[in-house]
């Protein structure tokens, strides 16, 4: 059974066009893979439907532009995965 | 239909906000100065416009949903497909339906018919936000009216 991240890599690899083997845990969605944020509505389309969950991107967006979080908490993969992995707990709850 | 204001709908033939669903429909007018360049002596009515009219559609869509608190806005098309020709005077049936409804984006697909034929469809994102100011909302509501928005719609949705 493939990771969060895996899932998480391919879609973005599918979605994007980038190379998968580019793709690691470290990445960051924006400065290391300069997804924009058109882009990253359709990998949150991808996600929201694989996992079944609802990712809370104007929440985040909202905290990163308050300055209450930073970019790296939710772009970086192995985050965004860890961010996922929680949504979907808590929708099993 | 009023192309020169960009007013694509001329009336909401229903609206179920529970099955996520729009029905409408648009009368493409007889003349325009559009169809005198596309193209001379064979107008067609363009693809944009009609991609134009199926983002319209959508977008009253998500107004009801969002409870006319927020403004949807075009942000990509995907799979458009104009299958056959749409000629000036024609009376289009637009359909649009939501696929996805992400946090502060919706996606949406719809279809325009003539006499119950496909003529093309498309898979349309937006971002949605709060108004941006009094007076788009205000047009809005406007339009709503002209169009017949159903309020109870949103009501009880």
């Amino acid at each position: 059974m493939s990771t969060t991240f895996d899932q998480v890599a391919t879609i973005i690899a599918e979605t994007c066009d980038i190379p998968r083997d580019t793709i690691t845990p470290e990445s960051h969605a924006i400065d290391d893979l300069g997804i924009d944020s058109l882009d990253f509505l359709d990998i949150a389309f991808a996600i929201d439907k694989a996992f079944g969950i609802k990712l809370p991107l104007e929440k985040w967006t909202q905290e990163v532009n308050d300055g209450k979080a930073t970019t790296e908490q939710y772009f970086v993969l192995k985050n965004l995965s860890a961010r996922i992995d929680e949504l979907v707990a808590a929708k099993g709850a | 239909m009023r192309l020169e204001y960009f007013q694509m709908i001329d009336r909401i033939t229903d609206l179920d906000v529970g099955q996520r669903t729009i029905a409408v429909e648009a009368q493409v007018p007889l003349t325009s100065t559009i169809f005198e360049g596309h193209f001379p002596g064979y107008p067609l009515m363009p693809g944009v416009l009609l991609t134009e009219a199926m983002a319209q559609t959508s977008g009253w869509l998500l107004i009801a949903l969002l409870k006319f608190e927020r403004m949807p806005f075009l942000a990509s098309v995907k799979e458009a497909k104009m299958r056959d020709f749409v000629t000036p005077g024609e009376l289009l049936t637009i359909d649009a339906s939501v696929v996805h409804d992400g946090s502060g984006f919706a996606v949406t697909e719809a279809k325009v018919r003539v006499d119950g034929k496909l003529k093309c469809n498309a898979t349309l994102t937006f971002r949605h936000t709060p108004f941006p100011n009094a007076d788009l909302r205000g047009h809005m509501e406007a339009m709503a009216k002209i169009i017949g928005f159903p309020q109870q719609a949103i009501a009880h949705g």
